[in-house]
């Protein structure tokens, strides 16, 4: 058996790697975190499922037409869109290893990502004022839930930013640092990618409907 | 009235009427619970054994530590399962005419839903977990899994989910809905009670730690293999871990979403399944069976992966049809997720979703025939040993081929209309989850326990287990068969026709002889412990085995090998055993590991104060949990020193012991 | 095959001073090929730009009459935003953990459309059938 495995000419196959090399513990970590954002995209495409079911099910309530303002939303998606890119130039200052700049940036975008939360927390707000709350219909329950479960996406983000900010100043940008900000990359531009479901599949075609 | 707030305020709806100092039945639980705790608390601390379990165990990161925490943890709740199973059976046997049996319906209904939700959650997982734990980082050839943390924080979150589910029967009550909490039944109009609250948050706290370490293991698999050990030389039991986690990290978020819309319904009147304002509570059974049928693939395939192995072994032979059982897994992996619908197939979706759910059930038994025929291939011609491993194999394969055809026959739209619901189902799905998945975990715990622990099991009480298992199983589910096919329903406490009573009085007989054989498998631990000087192993590799594991002492070092194997065949251990390759002896080197941390049971406990604080309403602490947990994780974070490194002078020590273990195991055979 | 494989190690010299961990070998250290340019960050912030202001200009502005088209439009174009956020945000390629990363995101993606095509088929029929007089429409529920 294994005469056919080991390639002729090789006399003496070698069974254990005596001269081994040390591994690098964080090895595995962008694939791992990788593998749970596959996890958390299911968790939305639950919420945009249930968003599908349930979009036309007003209950007699109001229609998207009648309480979305793409307006509002279209500001809301350029406080995202700008905090992608600023959180970009946070890495590409990393790549170049600027302590500093990193930490601006990445303020810069934690306070886009604030801007965010306020604009949607605003827009619960009237909505529920309108009478429009979560409990009015199915279709609202849905809104609230998928949006809501984005924004606090989004808020979790930002804890996370804000620790990675004191982290990076006590220890600079040691490799364990390096991965973790490239960790919330994903996280961040991940978080933008959902909102891209939203705002087409919600706030537009609901406002088609 | 004041004092009547402000204890609403601090306790929420927990009053002294929750407790059930009322019901002899859960107060007698309740004392030999509380008895049997005491004593073992008291045993604990007389021995002085709470630093040596902190500190060895429950802190570890270690894979193989954790692995055997979670078979523990499956053992103990299989024992609360199954004595809510044998209240079942009993009730049944006698609740005819006018005797109502013991069981009153309110207290019945928790019993069925829990039997169900523990066998599955909390025996069935922890098994799975546990095996996968163990067994893969030492089949790959790896130290430890890519997360050790995390490994341990999710074996933590299991336990959490066990204990808020072991809390409810003695504080409040369970969930009367049976153990997927259909909607609407699982709404606050129906269910006003803390019962469901309880499931949701077991479930999500346990999921939480069931979805981490499948994230775990999936990155394990990928990037941890030793050296040469290419996809197509992984070893079967590795490859269905590879697939069960893939199925677990692309299913459990659907169930983590399902139940979170169903706890807004409960807790913030949102109207996802309530019958108005647009709800619709099929959605919620849509939904939970894009968890459920993936679930049921997630408990199976580490079983067939553990026959794959045991059959391999104990007929001396590389595994029949290598490749094609890869590929049956993958298909498996995929069909997981089109068959869904075959558990609502009344629910009224039409004739042409339905057959196209019945046709895509049909389809996935392909595979799975498949690989009954390479284990069978396996077998032929093959020199049989009929240890206990390969006897549970057998047993899985004649009971499951039978559990695989009734489904088949489920899984034709018609005869479903006539049989769901039914005891029918019931017989089917103990028949594979029993004679497919709980096989396969004895077959896999009497294989891998002298790895785990030096010494083989006891033979004679493992025999006996056997036995009554097997013909326990067959005496307690063929009736349900027959009375499925007379029409029976599941989930029934009381009976009128007297004609039915045999049946089930047959099958608490054959929940009796399942019973003596859970009784000798704890025998078989206590027996085997007593005579571990006679049973032990010193080789490491009592089976003559032939994957990688079984290339190092039994029980594995820390570090698991000493110098990283490099692999050239799909059979690692037997091409390195048949090419005399020689253990290195000497030239050992420190070895990076990673550090224990207590951050896990932590961050734990934390969760499970906010689920009970969540469960009866008590705001101000789940709130406080909360802030709680979030500063624990975020704390945990600034700790950057996670690892430490075992010197070459202990790997010495530890490496020569064995060398001499060896050494002196060959002198003995040789005299 | 984690160990036959070797990384270039693409980050710009000195961004971190290598520390002894990271000459390593191949042992799984792909997580340094994730690395965007600038360029790559603003032409995809430029491209997500477009991709967004489309949308709800024809949305906002009603040009096109049939909603049907409209929404259409604006699917395909939520559909390239995403690919675009794939490439030039998320960095996805074929080879970044030895193509690991693109065979899970492409898993999920046939995952995430059984889930949500199926739920909305599954369901619609279920109101076809069950609730006729209601026009088979959920928004009729």
């Amino acid at each position: 058996m294994s005469e056919a495995t080991i390639p002729p000419g090789t006399q003496a196959p070698v069974f254990y790697e005596t001269d081994e090399h040390h591994h690098d513990a964080g090895g595995s970590t962008m694939l791992g975190f990788w593998l749970y954002l596959m996890s958390d995209c299911l968790i939305f495409a639950m919420l945009f499922a249930a968003y599908g079911v349930y979009g036309g099910s007003y209950a007699g309530g109001p229609q998207p037409h009648e309480i979305f303002e793409l307006p509002l939303v279209a500001l809301n998606t350029s406080m995202l869109l700008l905090s992608s890119i600023t959180y970009g130039f946070a890495m590409l200052a990393m790549n170049d290893g600027k302590v500093r700049a990193v930490q601006g940036w990445l303020a810069i975008t934690g306070l886009f990502g604030l801007a965010f939360l306020s604009i949607e927390l605003y827009e619960f707000s009237t909505l529920i004022q309108e009478g429009a709350g979560p409990q009015r219909s199915a279709f609202l329950s849905s809104f609230f839930t998928l949006v809501g479960t984005h924004g606090l996406h989004v808020t979790f983000g930002i804890i996370w930013l804000v620790t990675l900010m004191v982290q990076v100043g006590r220890k600079g940008l040691i490799a364990a640092n390096q991965r973790r900000l490239q960790c919330l990359s994903l996280f961040w531009h991940f978080l933008d990618v959902i909102w891209i479901g939203v705002f087409t599949f919600v706030y537009l075609l609901g406002v088609l409907r | 009235m004041m004092s009547d707030a402000l204890l609403k305020t601090i306790f929420g709806r927990l009053t002294l009427d929750s407790f059930p100092i009322h019901e002899p039945i859960l107060i007698g639980t309740f004392a030999v619970v509380a008895m049997g705790g005491a004593a073992m608390l008291a045993a604990l601390t007389y021995f002085k054994v709470w630093g040596y379990l902190w500190k060895e165990w429950f802190t570890s990161v270690d894979h193989k530590k954790i692995g055997i925490m979670y078979m523990i943890l499956g053992i103990v709740m299989l024992l609360r399962g199954f004595s809510d199973a044998i209240m079942m059976r009993a009730q049944q046997a006698m609740a005819f005419g006018p005797n109502e049996g013991f069981l009153p319906a309110h207290h019945y209904d928790q019993v069925f839903t829990a039997h169900g939700v523990i066998m599955i959650f909390f025996v069935a997982m922890p098994f799975v977990t546990g095996l996968m734990n163990y067994v893969v980082p030492l089949q790959i050839g790896a130290r430890d899994v890519s997360f050790p943390f995390l490994n341990n924080f999710s074996f933590w979150m299991t336990t959490a989910g066990a204990v808020i589910v072991m809390a409810s029967l003695f504080v409040g009550e369970f969930a009367r809905t049976g153990w997927l909490a259909m909607a609407p039944l699982s709404g606050l109009d129906y269910s006003p009670d803390v019962g469901v609250d309880y499931y949701i948050w077991s479930l999500q706290i346990a999921g939480v730690g069931t979805l981490l370490s499948g994230v775990n293991l999936l990155a394990t698999i990928i990037k941890m293999r030793a050296p040469g050990m290419s996809l197509m030389k992984m070893p079967v039991f590795t490859w269905t871990a590879l697939a069960t986690n893939v199925l677990i990290v692309a299913a459990f978020p659907v169930l983590t979403a399902v139940l979170a819309m169903l706890s807004l319904d409960r807790y913030v009147g949102t109207h996802f399944f309530t019958n108005t304002m647009g709800g619709n509570p099929m959605m919620y059974v849509n939904m939970i069976w894009i968890w459920g049928h993936p679930e049921v693939y997630i408990l199976i395939l580490p079983a067939f992966g553990v026959f794959s192995e045991v059959t391999s072994t104990f007929c001396s032979k590389r595994i029949f049809g290598y490749t094609s059982m890869v590929y049956a897994i993958l298909v498996i992996t995929i069909l997981a997720y089109l068959v869904w619908l075959h558990h609502f197939f009344t629910m009224g979706s039409g004739a042409s979703v339905n057959s196209f759910f019945g046709i895509t059930t049909m389809i996935i038994s392909i595979p799975t025939g498949a690989k009954i025929f390479n284990w069978l291939f396996t077998m032929y011609k093959g020199r049989i040993r009929f240890e206990l491993p390969m006897m549970w194999t057998i047993a899985f394969m004649i009971t499951f081929v039978i559990g695989g055809m009734t489904g088949v026959l489920l899984a034709v739209p018609p005869a479903d209309f006539v049989l769901h619901n039914s005891l029918f189902l019931i017989a089917h799905f103990h028949n594979v989850i029993i004679g497919g998945v709980l096989f396969g975990m004895f077959a896999g715990i009497n294989y891998w326990f002298p790895k785990a622990f030096g010494f083989k099991l006891d033979k004679k009480w493992g025999t006996i287990s056997f036995w009554f298992w097997v013909i326990g199983f067959y005496v307690a589910f063929m009736p349900l068969y027959v009375l499925g096919l007379m029409g029976v329903t599941r989930r029934l406490r009381h009976f009128d026709d007297p004609s039915l009573q045999i049946w089930f009085i047959i099958a608490a007989i054959g929940a009796a002889m399942i019973a003596v054989g859970i009784a000798a498998f704890l025998i078989q631990f206590y027996v085997s412990f007593r005579n571990r000087e006679a049973l032990r192993d010193w080789t490491g590799d009592p089976w003559n085995a032939r994957t990688l594991e079984w290339a190092t002492s039994s029980p594995p070092p820390a570090y698991n090998f000493a110098f990283t194997p490099v692999v050239h065949d799909l059979d690692a251990w037997y091409d390195m055993k048949s090419n005399n390759a020689a253990r290195p002896v000497n030239g050992f080197r420190d070895i990076h590991m990673p550090r224990n941390t207590g951050a896990g049971v932590i961050l734990a406990g934390l969760s499970t104060v906010i689920g009970l604080a969540m469960i009866w309403y008590i705001w101000w602490l789940a709130a406080l949990a909360f802030v709680g947990l979030l500063a624990v994780a975020v704390g945990h974070t600034f700790n950057y020193d996670r690892d430490f490194y075992i010197t070459a002078a202990e790997v010495t020590t530890a490496e020569d012991e064995h060398t001499r273990q060896l050494t002196g195991h060959a002198a003995v055979a040789g005299a | 095959m984690s160990a036959d494989t070797h990384h270039d190690h693409g980050h710009a010299p000195g961004a971190h001073g290598h520390d002894p961990h990271d000459n390593a070998h191949g042992h799984g250290h792909s997580s340094e090929g994730a690395h965007g340019s600038r360029k790559d960050y603003l032409i995809g912030f430029v491209l997500s730009v477009i991709l967004t202001a489309i949308p709800f200009g024809l949305v906002m502005s009603g040009v096109i009459a049939d909603p049907r088209i409209t929404a259409g439009i604006i699917m395909v174009f939520a559909l390239v935003q995403i690919v675009v956020h794939m490439i030039y945000f998320l960095h996805m390629n074929a080879k970044s953990e030895q193509g690991w990363t693109l065979m899970a995101l492409i898993f999920t993606i046939i995952v995430l459309t059984i889930c949500l095509a199926g739920s909305m088929w599954v369901m619609y029929h279920m109101n076809l059938n069950m609730m006729p007089n209601m026009g088979g429409d959920a928004s009729a529920m």
